[in-house]
């Protein structure tokens, strides 16, 4: 067998990072970004909690539990939008804090219960574990990244118009509320799959930073989540080959510094949309403007140079 | 049981109240439209111009009320049903060209999973050409001006093919071309028979513009053909003793009564 440790962990955050450029595409377009911060950090108590409950470390358990309570996060946020007159940040920050307290308090009890114990460690969910991936937790991931695959080409017509105009969605007869549940149900498993590798803290990251590269390159959709998915893996391979490089480096948080190195690049160099081009295009305007308004001054001008 | 029928329609509200915070928006809202024809809602700011129109879609929920179109609910009928939101109502940095957006009209009828073919996209182009925008087809919907942008809303609902259509104010803040060219749009579909309701600003083009009006102030306080219904009686009625109105509305009824 040719398959490596390295290579394993590769395929798993190439995967992981496809994935999470094409739902990301929607979620970022849809302003739900931060929606998959708050179901990463809603996830880490559920993890715990599916370990007290069923004593069991393996990984199927554990992120079924993290499932449950990330989308009890997200729909405890959108509740609290509908009957609080709180703001979206103020509660984002609440639920999010609240979630992820109670995390890192469960995960050292445990931890300090359970301390020479085998199997998956629960404080490695935090800022992630890829280099331990195992051959059974990258088919998990492949099968997420192919059903979230196919649920967006099949749907792409339908979250397209969700995304642009929920208003007109709904006034063709669609079922809006549906289909944005099944935005966030994607957001939520890909976040989920992605805990053991990036971890609860990094892995939204994932979902923004490709998407909001992509945007920067092209103005169409199709486009973007091609991009995007492509930003993703690239991201997910250069990080996993640095962190093999470099001894003791984990890899999820190269990953994440990757993806926002080529985020960095294409917000400067970006034809059209990017710091550069626009930078040049506005002086250009200038100059143009500058000659209309002033015609006299400039024949001056090129009279006393020649 | 002597009610005059209503089942045959285009549009009929009965008795429609809409509220935000317990605060009535919209009170006791009937309203029907038996002919096809160009309706204007006009009313002050906070009349529940837009609310009217949202709450006819389903958009806003009615404390109370029945709206049924052609005898049926709205979702029965919603296919022969276009809508134009206030432009402002979506993010114009979408990544999406002319084309693309106009051809969400025919997602309706397209159903669950089936791509627009090469048909649809006809249709969508013809629809451009409609409001002058032919030229636009392939231009990312951010680089429009507001009137071009609004006339890509407008060519959205054209090429759903409905048979009533609701409009909320198409003209706020468009350039007087946009303006002429929704306009004589607008005349063309009436002539074809579909009716148009909508949310207008200025009193001024109305007498000129629209075959009935619908002066609306919470409660609907008249509503017919222009001629009998678009007096200074029942505008002062609709907007109160508010004196910057007052000039508009005796300039609108001096033009009214040149066009007649």
């Amino acid at each position: 067998m040719f398959l490596t440790q390295t290579t394993l962990v590769l395929w798993g955050t190439v995967l992981l990072g496809i994935t999470a450029g094409l739902v990301g595409t929607f979620a970022y377009l849809r302003r739900r970004a931060l929606a998959g911060d708050v179901i990463a950090h809603a996830a880490l108590p559920g993890l715990c909690l599916a370990f007290l409950i069923t004593q069991s470390r393996s990984m199927g358990v554990l992120l079924t539990g993290a499932l449950l309570t990330g989308i009890a996060g997200a729909f405890l946020m959108s509740l609290l939008r509908r009957i609080s007159r709180l703001r979206e940040d103020a509660i984002l920050g609440t639920v999010l804090s609240i979630a992820y307290g109670l995390g890192i308090a469960l995960t050292r009890t445990i931890q300090n219960h359970h301390r020479n114990e085998r199997g998956a460690d629960l404080e490695s969910f935090i800022i992630g574990r890829a280099a331990t991936m195992l051959a059974g937790d990258v088919l998990q991931i492949a099968a997420t990244s192919v059903a979230c695959s196919i649920v967006i080409v099949l749907m792409y017509k339908e979250l397209k118009l969700l995304s642009f105009d929920e208003s007109f969605c709904r006034v063709q007869g669609w079922p809006a509320t549906r289909l944005d549940l099944l935005l966030m149900l994607l957001t939520a498993v890909t976040v989920i799959t992605g805990l053991p590798a990036v971890g609860v803290v990094l892995t939204a990251a994932l979902l923004v930073i490709p998407a909001a590269a992509a945007r920067f390159w092209t103005d169409r959709l199709s486009w973007m989540m091609a991009i995007a998915a492509g930003i993703g893996g690239a991201s997910g391979a250069i990080g996993t080959l640095l962190s093999a490089r470099l001894d003791q480096m984990p890899t999820g948080p190269l990953v994440v510094l990757t993806a926002s190195t080529l985020f960095v690049v294409s917000w400067m160099f970006a034809p059209k949309r990017g710091w550069l081009w626009n930078r040049g295009a506005a002086q250009e305007e200038l100059a143009a403007a500058a000659k209309e308004i002033l015609p006299t001054n400039t024949a001056g001008d090129t009279e006393v140079v020649s | 049981m002597n009610a005059p029928d209503s089942s045959g329609a285009i549009l009929d509200l009965h008795d429609m109240t809409v509220a935000y915070d317990r605060r009535p928006v919209l009170w006791n809202v009937d309203l029907t439209l038996h002919k096809p024809g160009l309706v204007a809602i006009v009313g002050p700011n906070g009349a529940g111009k837009s609310t009217l129109i949202k709450a006819v879609m389903g958009l806003v929920p009615m404390t109370s009320g029945l709206v049924t179109a052609w005898g049926r609910s709205v979702d029965e009928q919603r296919q022969r049903i276009g809508y134009v939101p206030q432009r402002e109502s979506v993010d114009w940095d979408f990544p999406i060209n002319v084309l693309e957006t106009v051809l969400m009209g025919t997602y309706g009828e397209l159903g669950w999973f089936r791509r627009p073919t090469a048909r649809h996209r006809q249709r969508a182009l013809k629809c451009l050409e409609q409001v002058g925008m032919g030229d636009f087809a392939y231009r990312q919907i951010g680089q429009l001006s507001g009137g071009q942008q609004q006339r890509v809303f407008l060519a959205r609902a054209l090429a759903q093919e409905a048979d009533l259509y609701f409009m909320d104010e198409p003209m706020a803040g468009v350039d007087a071309a946009t303006e002429r060219i929704i306009f004589d749009l607008l005349k063309t579909l009436r002539d074809a028979g579909r009716t148009i309701v909508v949310v207008h600003h200025d009193l001024r083009t109305v007498p000129e513009y629209f075959d009935e009006v619908v002066l609306l102030n919470v409660r609907v306080v008249a509503s017919g053909p222009v001629g009998r219904t678009f007096t200074p009686e029942k505008l002062q009625a609709t907007y109160g003793g508010r004196l910057s109105i007052l000039d508009t509305m005796a300039e609108a009824v001096r033009m009214q009564q040149e066009t007649e």
